[in-house]
């Protein structure tokens, strides 16, 4: 059976993006607001994140990503947000119209006066780094053994190696010690670490887990099961120097190297994907090349903090039902936002001059003193202790000020310096 | 002659991770050094009479949607009693339905904290799908 359904706003998943999303949908005046999700509960990856750390923004205490989750969840049933879950969203069309199925209602088109895309994003896997060797089993990428370890109850194995420091990564090196496992190193191919600092200090340093920057794993050991990975330190152009390769006996590699949007409905779409995000092109708005598409959260841009995310996903949420309602304010003017000095990705790409904007930007290398986040035409100046790849900053600007450029202004170019 | 002594941390208060100079005399702390705020000092504080950090894990359920539901010290246990924490959590078994801020275990390890589940869980005969 298949059956044609109209509601006023839909988001695809019930991460933290998407559970905002449908708050803000609702509490901005859309009547029947649906949250579509595959899996059977709630919650998104944050289920899984079970350490705490979560939520000082905006609950001003640091909670579990469950604990996290559930604050969302029970104020999106307050607020009269439906939820449809074990529905996976397998095809979206260019008219913003998508497909579900589920094993109760079968397969549903859904037309909404707007979405908002809450995907969220996937873990980089072994493929993509191209490390030689065989495939025995034993390699997973560190959400996946996080998974087993704290939804599944069961462990992955004994002796682990972790190649990457993304947070992730280092969040299992610690949770693997806790549950008996040993951890032989954390090794980082850049010059810095991914994750945030406060990790390194309190999943490795407090465990006396070895970290070694400039190191990759150049080869992976084993034929059923991994026996062991070959390390070796890397040049200034990433390449292993001949010389320094060593093997590190272990049963487990966890990879923690990147995180990329998951994008496929938005393609479908033909919502326009931004090549060094790998997100949607979108407004501060959140508004994406198609005007009923909105689009919030890691499946925009990877953020640091759940908060931001949530927040993002609010607002989202907020101005799909503001133009499924009346629509949103038309651009009098548009502004094409650049990445400058310093900047390796940043959301939004471009402005209108209806709503005041955050960018959150990314620096490409790490700056270890006092430096400047700066919007040109004197539109942002913030004074920063540092800038590291691995924690995000931002740039606002009021709409006002956006108003009041001169009118052979188009663009606006973002950068990060040393003072 | 004073004994002077300057240690460096890492404040894990919040993802902002400030680095700390704490600077001492006579195994007090004088002045704290590199702190964005006031968490700074009391971590500080902390970390050189007794680091503390909250734990986090998860128990096996009997009879829940899914096999285990984590579970977090209410607040930080001391650092050095880590370990031992996550050998007695680990022989707990509750029953489903959990629910969210249920206690688990109580005063765990004598440091008067308890352990608390960190999400509700429902028995399984209600798994859908």
């Amino acid at each position: 059976m298949m059956t044609d359904i109209r509601i006023d706003v839909a988001v695809i998943g019930a991460g933290p993006a998407g559970v905002a999303a449908g708050i803000g949908a609702r509490e901005a005046g859309a009547e029947h607001v649906v949250v579509f999700e595959r899996d059977w509960d709630l919650g998104g990856i944050l289920q899984q994140c079970i350490h705490p750390g979560f939520g000082l923004h905006t609950f001003k205490e640091e909670l579990t990503g469950p604990e996290y989750m559930h604050r969302w969840i029970e104020r999106a049933h307050g607020a009269g947000v439906t939820f449809r879950t074990n529905t996976m969203v397998f095809r979206m069309e260019e008219d913003g119209s998508f497909w579900t199925m589920n094993p109760d209602e079968g397969i549903q088109h859904v037309h909404a006066g707007a979405v908002v895309l809450g995907m969220g994003c996937r873990e980089r896997p072994l493929g993509a780094i191209r490390v030689p060797g065989s495939r025995p089993a034993g390699i997973y990428t560190a959400g996946t053994a996080q998974r087993f370890v704290n939804m599944e109850g069961y462990m992955p194995g004994n002796r682990v190696v972790v190649l990457g420091s993304g947070d992730i990564g280092l969040i299992m090196a610690r949770r693997m010690m806790w549950e008996g496992a040993s951890v032989e190193g954390v090794f980082e191919i850049m010059s810095w670490p991914g994750g945030l600092r406060r990790n390194i200090a309190q999943c490795l340093d407090d465990y006396d887990i070895p970290f070694h920057l400039d190191h990759t794993v150049t080869q992976v050991h084993g034929k059923d099961r991994l026996e062991g990975v070959t390390v070796a330190k890397v040049d200034a152009n990433k390449k292993p120097i001949l010389g320094t390769e060593r093997f590190v006996a272990c049963d487990t590699l966890l990879l923690a190297v990147g995180l990329i949007p998951e994008n496929e409905l938005s393609r479908m779409a033909g919502v326009q994907i931004h090549p060094v995000t790998g997100g949607p092109v979108v407004n501060q708005c959140l508004q994406t090349t198609r005007e009923n598409v909105f689009a919030a959260g890691n499946v925009v841009i990877v953020y640091d903090l759940v908060d931001w995310v949530s927040a993002e996903g609010y607002k989202a949420g907020k101005n799909a039902a503001l133009f499924a309602l009346d629509g949103l304010p038309k651009a009098t003017r548009r502004f094409d936002v650049r990445g400058g000095e310093n900047v390796r990705l940043f959301s939004p790409q471009w402005l209108s001059d209806q709503e005041d904007a955050t960018i959150f930007l990314r620096v490409t290398k790490p700056i270890e003193q006092r430096c400047r986040v700066t919007a040109d035409h004197g539109l942002f100046s913030k004074t920063l202790r540092y800038a590291r790849p691995g924690e995000m900053n931002e740039v606002h600007i009021k709409a006002e000020q956006l108003r009041m450029l001169p009118p052979d202004v188009r663009e606006i170019i973002v950068d990060v310096e040393e003072e | 002659m004073t004994e002077r002594e300057t240690r460096k941390f890492i404040c894990v208060s919040c993802p902002v991770g400030c680095m700390l100079t704490v600077h001492m005399e006579e195994g007090r702390i004088v002045k704290v050094e590199g702190n964005a705020c006031m968490r700074g000092e009391a971590y500080a504080e902390a970390e050189v009479r007794n680091p503390t950090r909250v734990f986090a894990s998860t128990v096996k359920v009997s009879g829940g949607l899914l096999p285990v539901v984590p579970v977090r010290s209410r607040s930080a246990v001391p650092k050095e009693k880590l370990f031992d924490i996550a050998r007695e959590v680990a022989r707990v078994v509750v029953e489903a339905p959990v629910k969210i801020g249920q206690v688990v275990l109580v005063d765990v390890c004598g440091t008067g904290v308890d352990i608390v589940a960190s999400r509700s869980l429902e028995a399984e005969e209600k798994r859908a799908g």
